[in-house]
């Protein structure tokens, strides 16, 4: 059970983890590679006790709320915690044999762990300034690790990630430091109750509008976008895929339904704005997808895309549309960051991102060709995978809402997901082998077996829907969300 | 002003001065260390100002005779001590009731032993920040001395 | 006449000189320094929002009880801040110079292989 007390140990451990990893394993491999795995499992495991645990909050220090910092594990955040957590360790497991081709491999598993660290930080905390300290934690771990291979091309993204997540911290520390000066407090629950007693004001509004920008722009939501095309193909595919799976979701769409209903309040204003924006970014990352032939790149605008849905969710407000979006958070981190390691699969293999240059692979590399088929009919939306439930939910809640237009507009970004996800199986996978591909042979058994476990989440995670397990994992989240803004005597009674 | 690692740095006023005060300035960066608790400064201006030290002596003697007396590996070696002692004194916490509590007495205000944990925070925090900030530098002088190297 | 809203005026004038720097100008280095002016700028704000009247400096010594202080808690953010600058700069710094070596300049206008 996870008694109030163990909380901390969500950060603490890959913290550990992490400076241990730059003592001790510089010299060998091994250690490194054992240190990092043995962590993220820890991870896991602690993740998937908060799942069955009640709701708890922890007062770090013995310092009371609202003066010291206080850590809540609600539903909403043990819910994100086994989502980082499965990725993050199915993704170690593939790492562990892709990263064979890159030199410092402690370096990787250090800045790994921060990020991991940071990462559930921000899901766990209470207070808004420790969610910005470590927000940023994460944010620089994931600068580095974009950079990793040091060639021109993940420099450049990397500098060009740096810099625009940077200024986005500095909106989000703007809009802190003007709802500081309005409330007089931090910790986010009775900051609530003090915006309520306060009332409305410019300069809260001021606020809302600096945060959402931040968060937006830690979420890659159009018009703050153009960073993550750039960042997200350069990285080394293991990082593409925490990157596009995980952090964006748990940095910038976490962070922003927290804000939005549990501290300000959804007001049909702010629920306009989610929807319009939500609908912007499936629209634009969907068609500047249709014309690319850069694997990882078409990927990466196709998570604009499907973030876009996640907000759509998101912004109805409803009960339904909150379920629809928090499930298609948990689908998208799942198919999207088994289509990365694919596409990394696919890279080590033929050398080539290119899908013109690519052909007839499905002959030499089942696996590969199995997890991404299945990966691409889920995101597509196509039954009986995981992602045609969480879309089907999505579109019903816009209809139960009368808004017509964005459930049509839903089905309609579906269908042009479908046509990209057609060609990228008929370019990579059928047609002819091309003769100087006729001797790759399959991926190691590491990198098989995180694809594998992924892939079959991806065709058994509609069971999610199954009362039994809708109650233990997405109701709660649901639930906390729904709740609307929460103040400090009822942050653990959810 | 350039720093080239194979001269021998700057001139002898400089490496005069510098012989004379790089001492007192690493005891000024102790002393705020150390006084963390009762006056301002604390952990990390106490880890900059002895990190600017051994830049000072790097600076002023060269790239190779400042190798001798403190080595790269040392430098990040002592980073990742200084942030395992950290997480160290708020994991013993663990031992009092929770984490990061206080497992030392509270002691008497105003004097030098006093304040639970605090002083030891920030010795670790010192040192992880001195190491880290120097080993940035020596990175960048790396850097900067190989970029030179190809032209 | 020292108006009470002078710091504030130049807090803003600091952040939108460092954004211009980051939006308009060509060398890398330029760019960077337009985000620390930024960054230094929004942590003056932070500091300029802890002045109560007639507070003192917010340190507990013999004879101190009861006095009103100014609030000491942004002091402690703007810590934290400047630490996350002071690491946000040096690794921006270490890739522009690595971006010197591959690319051959520091002209951003040139560093523009990824596009489409």
């Amino acid at each position: 059970m996870m008694t109030a007390a163990n909380i901390p140990l969500l950060v603490a451990v890959p913290l550990a983890g992490a400076f241990l990893c730059a003592l001790l394993a510089r010299k060998s491999h091994p250690i490194a590679d054992t240190l990092g795995t043995l962590t993220v499992a820890v991870v896991l495991a602690l993740s998937i006790v908060a799942v069955f645990s009640p709701a708890a909050s922890h007062a770090v220090g013995g310092w009371p709320a609202p003066m010291g910092i206080l850590l809540v594990m609600d539903g909403l955040a043990a819910f994100m915690l086994v989502t980082v957590s499965v990725v993050a360790f199915l993704v170690m497991i593939y790492a562990l044999s892709y990263m064979n081709a890159y030199t410092g491999r402690w370096q990787f598993h250090t800045l790994f762990l921060l990020m991991l660290a940071g990462m559930n930080g921000v899901v766990i905390t209470g207070d808004l300034f420790n969610l910005f300290v470590f927000l940023e934690v994460a944010s620089i771990a994931s600068y580095a690790l974009v950079a990793f291979g040091t060639g021109k091309h993940e420099l450049e993204a990397a500098f060009k990630y740096a810099i625009m997540g940077s200024l986005g911290s500095l909106l989000l520390l703007l809009g802190i430091a003007f709802l500081y000066g309005y409330t007089g407090t931090l910790n986010m629950a009775h900051m609530a109750r003090m915006l309520g007693e306060l009332g409305q004001a410019p300069i809260t509004v001021t606020a809302l509008v600096l945060l959402l920008s931040g968060f937006a722009l830690k979420a890659a939501i159009v018009p703050f976008h153009s960073w993550l095309p750039d960042a997200h193909p350069s990285a080394p595919a293991p990082i593409s895929a925490m990157l596009s799976g995980v952090l964006i979701k748990s940095l910038g769409v976490y962070t922003i339904a927290r804000l939005v209903f549990n501290v300000f309040g959804i007001t049909p204003e702010l629920s306009n704005l989610l929807l319009v924006l939500g609908a912007i970014s499936m629209g634009v990352g969907v068609i500047l997808a249709l014309r690319q032939w850069d694997m990882k790149r078409l990927l990466a605008y196709h998570s604009v895309s499907q973030v876009g849905y996640i907000i759509l969710g998101l912004g109805l407000g409803t009960p339904l549309g909150i379920l629809g979006g928090l499930f298609h958070l948990f689908n998208h981190s799942i198919f999207k960051s088994l289509l990365f390691l694919n596409s990394g699969a696919l890279e080590q293999a033929t050398g080539t991102r290119n899908l013109k240059e690519m052909g007839g692979l499905s002959k030499r590399m089942p696996t590969t060709s199995w997890t991404t088929l299945s990966a691409s009919m889920s995101i597509s939306g196509v039954p009986p995978f995981s992602g045609f439930w969480s879309k089907l939910i999505i579109v019903m809640a816009c209809v139960e809402q009368g808004q017509w237009f964005y459930a049509s507009w839903a089905i309609l970004v579906s269908i042009l997901t479908l046509a990209s996800f057609l060609k990228v199986t008929k370019f990579a996978f059928l047609g002819r082998l091309r003769k100087r591909f006729e001797h790759v042979r399959e991926v190691p058994v590491a990198m098989r077996f995180g694809m594998a476990v992924l892939a079959l989440l991806c065709i058994l995670g509609g069971l999610m829907l199954v009362p039994a397990a809708k109650e233990m994992l997405l109701d709660p989240a649901v639930r906390v969300l729904d709740h609307g803004v929460i103040t400090l005597g009822e942050v653990v009674n959810l | 002003m350039a720093i080239h690692s194979d001269e021998g740095g700057m001139t002898l006023v400089v490496k005069t001065v510098t012989r004379l005060t790089v001492g007192l300035i690493f005891l000024y960066g102790v002393y705020i260390v150390l006084n963390g608790h009762l006056s301002p400064g604390g952990g990390f201006a106490g880890g900059v100002i002895i990190a600017l030290s051994f830049m000072n002596l790097v600076l002023a003697f060269g790239g190779k005779k400042a190798v001798e007396i403190v080595k790269k590996n040392a430098v990040t070696a002592m980073e990742s001590i200084g942030a395992i002692l950290f997480l160290g004194i708020a994991l013993l916490g663990f031992t009092e009731g929770g984490f990061f509590r206080s497992f030392l007495s509270q002691g008497e205000t105003f004097k030098l032993i006093s304040g639970g944990t605090i002083p030891l925070s920030n010795i670790a925090i010192c040192i992880k920040v001195g190491a880290g900030l120097f080993g940035i530098f020596l990175t960048l002088m790396v850097l900067m001395g190989s970029e030179r190297k190809e032209k | 006449m020292i108006h009470a809203w002078l710091p504030y005026v130049l807090c803003a004038l600091l952040f939108s000189v460092g954004v211009y720097a980051v939006l308009s100008k060509k060398n890398l280095i330029k760019i960077i320094m337009g985000i620390i002016i930024a960054e230094y700028a929004v942590n003056l704000f932070l500091i300029l929002l802890c002045w109560r009247k007639d507070g003192e400096a917010p340190i507990l010594h013999p004879g101190a009880v009861g006095q009103v202080m100014v609030d000491p808690l942004p002091q402690a953010l703007v810590l934290t801040s400047i630490v996350i600058g002071l690491a946000t700069t040096a690794f921006l710094v270490a890739i522009a110079m690595r971006l010197h070596d591959r690319y051959g300049t520091y002209d951003i206008t040139r560093i523009r292989e990824l596009r489409g």
